[in-house]
């Protein structure tokens, strides 16, 4: 995926000033900044939902070579899947039919399909064996890392290509978060990952390269290793050592 | 620092002699409250019960001097007035909930909310001669059609209402997550937001059905009322309502009894209604 030339607005008030990334394939980049930067607002301009929320950009962004704001959103957003910072899975909903519900309404698979699909994004999801002899059970009766590998299963479920996460560990517990964390390793395998997080040490640990976004500017974009031992901008290293943010 | 012993005072007594008065204040206007809906219910048992008997059900009203007969055709033209009401009223009141919740951020929706209010507070007598202007005029005679059109006029705006309400207690969080799925924004508003709001939406229907369930003014000059078995919407159609108010000044004693059977008939349909609300409401699949 690459994005050029990214300005983002919400009404008069900027929020995004002229951002060029490139996001390469197979591979988890790390957004990083303080609160407020622009990270959340530039991944949501990564699969119009920025749009959903009233904002407007300018600007262009590609998935494969073909830019996502000349086509259909709908198609965009079953390509370019994303999971947020609280888990919502759909309250009046079974487990299954949570992972189920997005392919029902986009399209739908042959009921034979069905089971297989949903027990192969539940695995995908590392959430498998705690609910396969549950499926019926109510999406909300999970606890809350479950929760949000039951989302990340809803996702994969429509098999998308690429995968943005909205900080989606930042209301787990340690041990939660570092399943979560786990999974985005092995999901890098098969999907391109972008996630956003306020943890520089989960940024360090998952990421394949790093981009630090501050006052709505892409100040530094590197591999992780070079962001977090030999930052280039003086912004981003005193980021990193804490000296604000 | 040492521990003195609690000794009363007058102020801390005064405090708890007010806050005591204020309870039993609360307690009595708590009782003061049940009691008409308790005269009611024990009032008209007591009058109707004996009269209510299989013959109420199944019969047709018996001319005057012949004891017995029953309203039958009453009760089935209460539920004929009520569904075809509620086949008017509810599409259109319901989806326009859903469109004032959903889109509802322009002149025209604010327009369309204002009159709803409004229309809420119209008397259920004017909307019968609405009615009556709209359907009975052109049709030169009077029809259950035409009832059903009063009653769908009262149950609209209880049901926009509603509707609209319960749709925007959806979190906007699900909306998100079913767009970010790939879902086109029609099916996320019906088959996922509509979905999560369902129960509130029940519980708006079932009380606008209690309500228009009980209205006789609109119903005087649309449906008029027959004496004789009629289910066609194109004929004058007899209602629960309009039975217990012709029944009830009739001079005929015999009359005036059925008129309670009538109305504790009436009181339990709608009790049944509001019962059902709170048994829907209940939650039992929705954790938090």
């Amino acid at each position: 995926m690459t994005a050029r030339n990214i300005n983002a607005f919400f009404g008069k008030v900027q929020a995004l000033y002229d951002v060029n990334l490139d996001i390469a394939g197979n591979r988890v980049l790390a957004i990083i900044g303080p609160s407020g930067c622009g990270k959340s607002t530039f991944l949501r301009c990564l699969n119009r939902m920025h749009e959903v929320a009233g904002g407007t950009m300018t600007g262009t962004v590609e998935l494969d070579g073909q830019n996502i704001y000349g086509t259909d959103a709908v198609l965009v957003r079953k390509r370019v899947g994303m999971v947020f910072q609280k888990a919502n899975p759909f309250p009046t909903m079974s487990i299954f039919d949570n992972v189920a519900i997005g392919l029902r309404l986009t399209g739908g698979v042959p009921k034979s399909q069905m089971n297989d699909v949903v027990e192969h994004s539940l695995k995908q999801a590392a959430l498998w064996d705690e609910v396969k002899d549950s499926l019926n059970k109510s999406g909300v009766s999970l606890s809350g890392g479950q929760q949000q590998r039951l989302c990340i299963a809803r996702t994969l479920a429509v098999n998308p290509e690429v995968i943005l996460m909205d900080e989606p560990a930042s209301a787990l517990d340690p041990i939660a978060t570092a399943k979560i964390e786990e999974l985005i390793y092995e999901l890098k395998k098969d999907f391109t990952i972008v996630i956003v997080t306020h943890n520089m040490q989960q940024a360090a640990r998952v990421s394949n390269t790093t981009a630090f976004f501050y006052m709505g500017k892409l100040i530094e974009f590197d591999e992780t290793k070079t962001i977090f031992t030999s930052p280039k901008q003086k912004q981003t290293e005193d980021y990193i050592t804490g000296r604000f943010g | 620092m040492s521990i003195t012993p609690f000794v009363p005072s007058w102020q801390y007594y005064r405090r708890k002699i007010a806050g005591a008065t204020m309870l039993a204040l609360c307690y009595l206007s708590a009782v003061l409250a049940i009691v008409p809906l308790v005269l009611i219910f024990f009032y008209t048992i007591n009058r109707g019960v004996s009269y209510l008997n299989l013959d109420f059900f199944i019969q047709m009203p018996k001319p005057v001097g012949e004891p017995g007969g029953g309203m039958a055709n009453a009760i089935v033209g209460t539920l004929v007035l009520v569904a075809t009401g509620s086949a008017i009223g509810l599409p259109i009141g319901i989806l326009t909930g859903i469109y004032l919740a959903e889109f509802g951020n322009n002149k025209f929706a604010y327009f369309a909310r204002f009159m709803t209010d409004v229309l809420s507070g119209v008397p259920s007598i004017v909307a019968g001669v609405v009615a009556y202007g709209l359907v009975v005029v052109p049709m030169k005679h009077f029809s259950a059609a035409a009832g059903g059109v009063a009653l769908a006029i009262l149950m609209i705006p209880t049901v926009t209402r509603t509707t609209e309400e319960m749709i925007r207690l959806v979190p906007h969080s699900y909306r998100e997550a079913a767009l970010a799925l790939g879902i086109p924004m029609w099916k996320t508003t019906m088959q996922i937001v509509v979905r999560t709001a369902f129960r509130g939406i029940i519980t708006g229907i079932l009380l606008s059905i209690a309500r228009i369930a009980g209205e006789t003014a609109p119903l005087l000059f649309t449906a008029l009322g027959n004496r004789f078995w009629s289910t066609s919407l194109d004929q004058p159609i007899g209602s629960l309502t309009v039975f217990i108010y012709d029944y009830a000044k009739a001079p005929f004693e015999d009359w005036n009894n059925q008129a309670w059977a009538a109305a504790l008939v009436l009181i339990i349909l709608i009790s049944g209604l509001s019962l059902a609300v709170r048994v829907v409401t209940r939650s039992k699949f929705v954790q938090r």
